[in-house]
């Protein structure tokens, strides 16, 4: 087990990057503990293979170092590293049996046979692949193809940390919440230092301590499912993260407002520093759905909208506003009544954020 | 039963089938009517039984010939399948112009005719104005296809090798390009040895295409005609004489055809029996990807 430190960490497949856009991964400085699950999210293309790999020793990244307990690995392999990884698709050795698949990276690495046969059989039943043990790998389904991928991981004791590159892919919606269950089973009793990939906000938000939200290359956001949920650093955590995502309106500012299609919202007392000195870049209003609060016009603060439609979604409604010219959603509880003629909003200043060029300024 | 019953496609298959007739069903059944007869000119012909079968099996010279026939087709194998394999190994991947280049070199042998494959060795080996042949005999080897049995055969064999070990070359590359790269990264983390990435992956990858190859080459080999008839004409003696070099001499020098017709059909079994044995491999190899 080891912590994983990324120190000025950056890669670009262009030879000469010149801008921003040329990084496949931005630069990045961050300490990972040992022996927390987290979880790289974000949509292909973002930049979390390549971060992946890079932990891994698949890629030498070019620019910055990667630290595992303080030693510089940027240039071990992946062997030096120690690490273990589970790729998307299954990767299983055809021509052996199960319990030959999963002591073979024991047996490359001369652990005694009595130390295999006991590590085999105990993630054989972690896995629940016991029953197999004695099949030839090729004839199995793909589900249980990937739990031998990943029994191949969880095999050594040793490792530095184990990678998962989303593995639960090929796997039916049923089975795969029962191996994210195991896998977490499995965390919280040896407490592996485990790397999970995914561009699934349910599977990463369940599965990790702390989850990592990657967008065109750059970390946004590093933090708890809750802390991603409830204050968002970037308008992408926000859309990415929870369904459906951020309301986001484009506004201008005033003293202690906001001015959205000239309606005053008050703005939380936190970003008005912030408004204070800069007046330059973009700057959007950002509201998760469950915290916009539906009232009737008239009570204190709310601002009156048009009702343009109710979604009941069985244990929530779902409201779909106007205000000038944005649409807004707004999650109410299956009791709540919907006021037809006289409806309004409220921006509760607590959960009301600032974004200033995408990121949070308060 | 609520199956419609109609046999109108059997319409379109008809051409196929009288094609077939003509080319291959008919030829095959005038061969199987003359083994069985004795045939001294045009309308004289006796009917024999299986006199020329038993003929036939009992022929000293076509068993040297099928001896040496198997023992060719063998060596064949034994050299150009791992040969192959080796070359496609070594061959680099990916899109570049190395990559095309390697590609073209290979296949170069292949498109060459097969006599004209005889020919170039033929004149390549001669003592007097060929490259090789002259070669040796400026080191003091006393190379001489024409008149030494072993020298003629190694030649033929080597013939072989050079014309064809790009064609196994070329069917395990591809089999080796559908390999994922994961396999290859999981492999590195497991630890896995060079050899053990060969023989855990590389190998059980290829199988398809390895059977292939072998059934592909056993059956050209096996039938080798033009190559040693361009060299030596089936000579120094019978030494490069093989099965087929034995039954045209049989067929159209002696004009022994009620004979060679009896040949000809056991020549034709013998590759049968090999096909179906090859055939049977590569489907149960199919039904256990499946599962």
């Amino acid at each position: 087990m080891a912590t994983i430190q990324f120190d000025n960490l950056g890669h670009s497949y262009h030879p000469h990057p010149s801008k921003p856009e040329d990084y496949a991964l931005r630069r990045l400085s961050q300490e990972w503990e040992d022996g927390k699950a987290y979880a790289l999210l974000g949509p292909s293309g973002c930049g979390k293979s390549t971060l992946l790999n890079i932990i891994s020793g698949l890629l030498v990244p070019s620019e910055g170092r990667v630290l595992f307990d303080g030693l510089d690995v940027t240039r071990c392999t992946p062997e030096e590293r120690n690490i273990a990884q589970v790729f998307q698709f299954p990767v299983i050795y055809d021509t052996m049996t199960v319990y030959e698949n999963l002591a073979f990276p024991l047996r490359n690495r001369k652990v005694p046979a009595a130390d295999v046969d006991r590590r085999v059989r105990q993630v054989a039943e972690a896995l629940d692949l016991t029953a197999d043990l004695k099949k030839r790998a090729q004839r199995l389904t793909p589900d249980a193809k990937q739990k031998i991928s990943m029994g191949r991981g969880l095999v050594r004791s040793d490792v530095a940390a184990i990678l998962f590159d989303e593995p639960l892919t090929v796997i039916d919606p049923h089975t795969k919440w029962i191996l994210r269950r195991k896998l977490r089973q499995i965390h919280e009793e040896y407490r592996l230092t485990m790397i999970y990939v995914t561009h699934d906000q349910v599977e990463a938000l369940t599965f990790a301590d702390k989850v990592a939200v990657m967008y065109e290359g750059a970390m946004v956001q590093l933090g708890t499912p809750q802390e991603l949920f409830e204050n968002p650093q970037h308008t992408f955590v926000g859309y990415f993260i929870g369904s459906p995502g951020i309301n986001l309106m484009p506004c201008t500012l005033g003293n202690d407002h906001a001015l959205v299609d000239g309606i005053a919202i008050p703005l939380p007392e936190r970003a008005v520093p912030a408004v204070g000195g800069r007046v330059g870049g973009k700057f959007e209003l950002g509201i998760r759905p469950e915290f916009l609060e539906l009232t009737r016009s008239g009570s204190a603060g709310s601002i009156p909208v048009q009702v343009t439609g109710v979604d009941d979604l069985g244990t929530s409604k779902l409201a779909t506003v106007r205000l000038g010219n944005h649409t807004l959603k707004a999650r109410l509880s299956e009791e709540q009544e919907v006021p037809a003629l006289d409806a309004a909003i409220r921006f509760p200043t607590r959960w009301t954020k600032l974004y200033r060029d995408s990121h949070l300024v308060g | 039963m609520d199956k419609v019953q109609d046999n109108r496609a059997w319409f379109l298959i008809i051409p196929v089938f009288l094609i077939v007739a003509f080319s291959a069903v008919v030829p095959l059944m005038t061969v199987v009517n003359y083994s069985v007869q004795e045939i001294f000119g045009p309308g004289q012909t006796f009917f024999v039984g299986t006199e020329w079968f038993e003929a036939v099996l009992k022929d000293d010279r076509l068993h040297d010939a099928l001896v040496r026939q198997i023992i060719y087709s063998l060596a064949v194998l034994a050299i150009e399948i791992p040969l192959g394999i080796l070359i496609a190994l070594g061959m680099p991947g990916g899109r570049s112009a190395k990559t095309s280049l390697t590609l073209v070199l290979l296949a170069l042998p292949l498109l060459i005719p097969f006599n004209v494959v005889g020919t170039i060795w033929q004149i390549f080996g001669r003592g007097d104005i060929g490259l090789l042949g002259a070669t040796f005999r400026a080191i003091g080897i006393d190379y001489n296809y024409t008149n030494n049995s072993a020298h003629a055969w190694v030649t033929v064999l080597v013939m072989d090798v050079w014309h064809w070990t790009s064609l196994v070359a070329l069917l395990c590359y591809a089999g080796l390009q559908s390999i994922p790269p994961a396999f290859y990264q999981a492999a590195k983390i497991d630890g896995a040895s060079k050899w053990a990435v060969f023989r855990y992956i590389q190998l059980p990858k290829m199988r398809g295409v390895l059977i292939i190859a072998v059934l592909l080459r056993f059956m050209d080999s096996f039938m080798i005609y033009t190559e040693p008839f361009v060299l030596t004409g089936g000579g120094p003696g019978n030494s490069t004489t093989f099965l087929s070099q034995y039954l045209t001499q049989m067929a159209v020098g002696q004009f022994d055809i009620g004979k060679a017709a009896a040949f000809s059909i056991v020549y034709f079994l013998i590759v049968l029996l090999f096909s179906f044995i090859f055939y049977t491999i590569i489907t149960r190899t199919g039904e256990g990807e499946k599962k």
